[in-house]
């Protein structure tokens, strides 16, 4: 073993490299591999044109997610386009021995949810999936990322994919968060600072005293969110929070097999004198709860701020002016006091138990503003199962809200569920691109906490004034 | 799937001097339902190109007929956002071969590159001179040469030379894809899996 000083992100990638291709990509093997409906049937469809198979399929785990409904789910789907996609992998899975959790299987929902719910997602592993927030799986110490579908096809086919090493790069909060302060702010607060393209062509480790007192639910959220800052994916050390979640989860190692894991998942951390591409510090007293005002997730700024001027920011003034023409919004307005329609609470970004109980913290004893309409949208079964035992249910019809049942929803719109054109949507969500929630929507990324204070208010509203 | 080879191009281009054009602008979501790779090009740009009735925006770039070619240039961080292959399927049907942007996302390049388009990171200079040519005169050619890995503004004679990694390239220029060279290498996948859980 060479005593080189090395990184988390180089420990995992290094004893995953099958090939080493001279001026080229990394033969990379794969460990686990999700797919879903939307960007996995042409890659099928190029196994049986090539006449080859699956080589590993008890590596690759199925749901369904992106196109399904979100009430009546046990009802056929409707849409044609979208049964014909549910059909398919549902087929495709049966055909080549692919574990599926399809519409109406009690482990169903969104994938980068009900992986590590179900212990498939572990430290040390190389996940990859056919969407690019796969990323969330590297707050277990795994390197996950997206991929397209041709990837998915050499997944399927060989379990490896070709990979060009990403540069490396840390990002370290420390202190502790204020009031008020989330997961999902603190990762806005991380990409307004480094824009979409500040993180283009790097891996993250993220460090410090805020991601290690952080929840495993917590850590999925910011490393969630790393594509949005251009990385590839971002991943967080495992460590005792790693280790109790994992514990007693059904495909988590169980024995004489967990305690060699764990002996293992000890030694996933970066070395002292290991050095990085590109190293960034920030202090946990700087974040406030975020809000966005444009049309891609870099465009946040603290709830208390001002939008900025076109000419204060990086960037085209054209693409800048653009967006907030969209938005409908002006350069140096409030967003404080903004009137809102919509309030969608889910996703992979903010859809478990925890997003929920923050939301519910809120709304108690309050009720819904009359003018707004409200999805909430649990990210898996499990987490809807949670949510009424927990009696999150009953606080949320007390006060005017109805639960819908699991799946991706209003975060893209595959389905029905689409914010009309011109309303502005307060979104727990990860992506506020034109039209991303519907043709000409407008979307405000935020919090649980501040969509809750929207959804009981019907105005953006900073959270800290409705917390006791 | 097979692709055209790439060797030489040379044509007019097609100017979208926007930043940070995601895959959700290059396809929107509703548009991803099919199950074959068919039909992408029609919904290239989708809410750019058409009104809520299908008719089609006046001032968007491919509703003028004043600009047409193969080439695509685009303003920095082209492709960011969601890793859907279904982006470059759509560049690829409508009949692009080339994108030229100074700053491209990574899965929109790899995907790029999987399918045979030849995404061009040149500098912010050399895109701004483009634009301008291709402003001055919408049939201005540029001409990119993947062997020379060099892209040309042919009105003037300027050049500059582009990054891609050897293997890459040799892929490109002869239609070969990952997947013939994964399979080729199967046995040695299948032992190395032998360690891995």
């Amino acid at each position: 073993m060479s005593k080189t000083p090395s990184t988390l992100f180089d420990k995992v990638w290094d004893s995953h490299v099958v090939r080493k291709i001279e001026d080229g990509p990394d033969v990379f093997f794969i460990d686990r591999h999700f797919i879903h409906e939307v960007t996995s049937p042409v890659a099928f469809l190029g196994l049986e044109t090539r006449g080859i198979g699956v080589l590993f399929p008890e590596r690759t785990y199925a749901t369904a997610d992106h196109n399904t409904p979100t009430i009546n789910q046990h009802l056929p789907v409707a849409d044609p386009l979208s049964a014909n996609q549910l059909k398919a992998l549902e087929q495709n899975s049966a055909k080549y021995g692919i574990s599926h959790w399809g519409l109406g299987n009690p482990k169903n929902g969104i994938v980068h949810v009900v992986g590590p719910e179900n212990g498939i997602t572990q430290p040390g592993m190389t996940i990859v999936c056919g969407d690019s927030h796969t990323s969330t799986h590297g707050a277990f110490g795994a390197i996950a990322f997206g991929i397209g579908t041709s990837e998915v096809e050499m997944v399927l086919s060989s379990q490896c994919i070709m990979q060009p090493k990403p540069k490396k790069m840390r990002i370290n909060v420390n202190g502790s968060l204020s009031k008020g302060v989330t997961p999902k702010d603190v990762a806005l607060f991380i990409i307004s600072k480094l824009t979409t393209a500040g993180a283009t062509g790097y891996f993250v480790e993220y460090a410090g005293d805020v991601f290690r007192s952080m929840s495993m639910e917590g850590r999925m959220t910011v490393c969630n969110l790393s594509i949005e800052m251009g990385a590839r994916g971002g991943m967080i050390a495992p460590d005792e929070t790693t280790f109790n979640y994992l514990k007693g989860r059904e495909k988590a190692p169980q024995g004489e097999a967990w305690d060699k894991a764990l002996a293992y998942w000890k030694t996933l951390k970066t070395d002292e004198d290991a050095v990085f591409d590109a190293e960034l510090t920030f202090s946990a007293s700087e974040i406030e709860p975020m809000i966005t005002y444009g049309t891609n997730p870099g465009m946040g700024i603290g709830i208390s701020q001002l939008i900025p001027k076109a000419s204060d920011v990086d960037g085209g003034v054209a693409t800048f002016v653009k967006a907030l023409t969209y938005m409908g919004f002006k350069e140096e307005e409030k967003m404080l006091g903004k009137k809102i329609d919509y309030v969608f609470i889910g996703s992979c970004t903010n859809g478990r138990i925890e997003d929920f109980r923050a939301f519910a913290s809120i709304i108690k004893g309050r009720k819904k503003a009359e003018h707004v309409t409200a999805w909430i949208v649990p990210g898996s079964h499990i987490v809807e199962k949670q949510i009424r035992e927990e009696g999150i249910l009953d606080i949320l019809k007390a006060a005017g809200f109805e639960l819908r049942q699991p799946g991706c929803s209003a975060c893209l719109a595959m389905n029905d569920d689409k914010i009309p054109a011109g309303k502005y949507a307060v979104s727990t969500s990860n992506r506020n691109f034109e039209g991303r929630q519907g043709p000409g929507s407008r979307t405000l990324l935020a919090s649980p906490l501040v969509a809750a204070a929207a959804a009981v208010t019907g105005y953006v509203t900073d959270p800290r004034e409705l917390m006791n | 799937m097979a692709y055209d080879k790439f060797t030489v191009l040379k044509s007019s281009a097609v100017p979208l001097p926007i930043e940070n054009v995601d895959t959700d602008q290059i396809i929107p979501a509703r548009f991803l339902k099919a199950t074959k790779r068919e039909g992408f090009g029609d919904n290239l740009f989708r809410d750019w190109r058409y009104n809520a009735d299908n008719s089609p925006k006046a001032d968007f770039v491919l509703n003028n007929a004043t600009y047409s070619g193969k080439i695509l240039v685009a303003g920095k961080n082209f492709g960011s956002g969601s890793s859907r292959e279904h982006a470059a399927w759509a560049i690829y049907d409508y009949g692009f071969r080339c994108v030229v942007s100074s700053f491209f996302a990574d899965i929109f390049k790899g995907n790029s590159l999987n399918i045979g388009i030849l995404p061009v990171t040149v500098s912010p200079e050399f895109l701004e001179k483009i634009f301008a040519a291709i402003q001055k005169d919408p049939k201005t050619e540029l001409e990119v040469n993947l062997d020379k890995q060099t892209i040309t503004l042919l009105s003037t004679g300027e050049h500059e030379s582009f990054q891609i990694n050897g293997y890459k390239k040799h892929n490109l220029m002869n239609g070969f894809d990952d997947i013939d060279y994964l399979q080729s290498m199967k046995s040695e996948i299948v032992e190395f899996a032998k360690n891995k859980v």
